[in-house]
């Protein structure tokens, strides 16, 4: 498994333990009412799960397995995909802030969205069929 | 495909199967907290434990003794998974229309094995995410 693969996943694995830690303080407020403002980690739960978890560990698997090249950099240019991974964590952790950050939302989906083109610009060409 | 993979990806899919057919209560306009438990069968029940269950079976061996790690972590993190989302699924719009001390409870414990099933996974698959 590559370097690259190595941090995207151990990283969802990270974002999946916190969004699973913000959901069971959610339900167990939802069973007995303790604390209210827990409702406020609804947004992180949601986007640490969804898009820190399973988008992120998503790339992780595919930049690892997709068919790699035969010549040179054989996963290709791997600081696209690098820059899409610190982007990407930037888009969440950005948007993790957004209680105190007006604009945090916005700046962490542009971010998002940024990685994602990052990510499909460094992987676009070994999506192919593999050769004989 | 190794009897703990396909444990988990049996189940999965009951859990698939389960929260399409709350998804047709849903849309027949069933409401009385069944939402949550819809969205948790699909995306923990569904997609997470198909996930848990394909990262058994393909990531990198952790050693040549115990290629997969600890098997019965393996168990103890299915049967956690599955117990909390169940009681979860079961006990949840209970508590949204009639609430009491019972299923109150029973989320709390509900949350903290759902929450300790990740913990075991993550236990259990760090290592394995590693460098070639």
């Amino acid at each position: 498994m590559p370097r690259l693969s190595v941090w995207l996943i151990r990283a969802s694995f990270l974002y999946l333990l916190l969004g699973l830690l913000f959901g069971a303080l959610i339900l167990a407020e939802k069973g007995l009412v303790f604390y209210t403002p827990v409702w406020n980690l609804f947004p992180l739960h949601v986007e640490f799960l969804l898009i820190g978890w399973l988008f992120q560990l998503a790339l992780g698997v595919a930049f690892w397995i997709v068919p790699r090249f035969g010549k040179g950099f054989s996963r290709g240019p791997e600081g696209l995909v690098w820059a899409a991974f610190i982007l990407f964590n930037f888009g969440i952790l950005i948007i993790a802030l957004q209680f105190w950050i007006a604009p945090a939302i916005l700046i962490g989906r542009t971010a998002e969205v940024c990685a994602g083109i990052l990510f499909v610009f460094g992987t676009w060409k070994r999506i192919k069929p593999q050769k004989a | 495909m190794p009897l703990l993979t396909r444990t988990l990806i049996k189940t999965g899919m009951i859990c698939l199967i389960l929260a399409l057919i709350l998804g047709i209560a849903l849309a027949l306009g069933a409401t009385n907290g069944l939402f949550p438990a819809y969205i948790h069968l699909l995306v923990f029940g569904w997609i997470t434990q198909l996930i848990f269950g394909v990262v058994f079976w393909m990531f990198p061996k952790y050693s040549l003794e115990q290629p997969r790690g600890s098997e019965a972590l393996g168990w103890w993190m299915y049967a956690l998974l599955n117990s909390g989302l169940l009681m979860r699924a079961a006990l949840e719009p209970i508590q949204a229309t009639r609430p009491n001390a019972f299923s109150g409870w029973a989320l709390v414990l509900s949350a903290a094995l759902q929450f300790a099933s990740g913990v075991l996974f993550v236990i259990n698959s760090w290592k394995r995410v590693r460098e070639k």
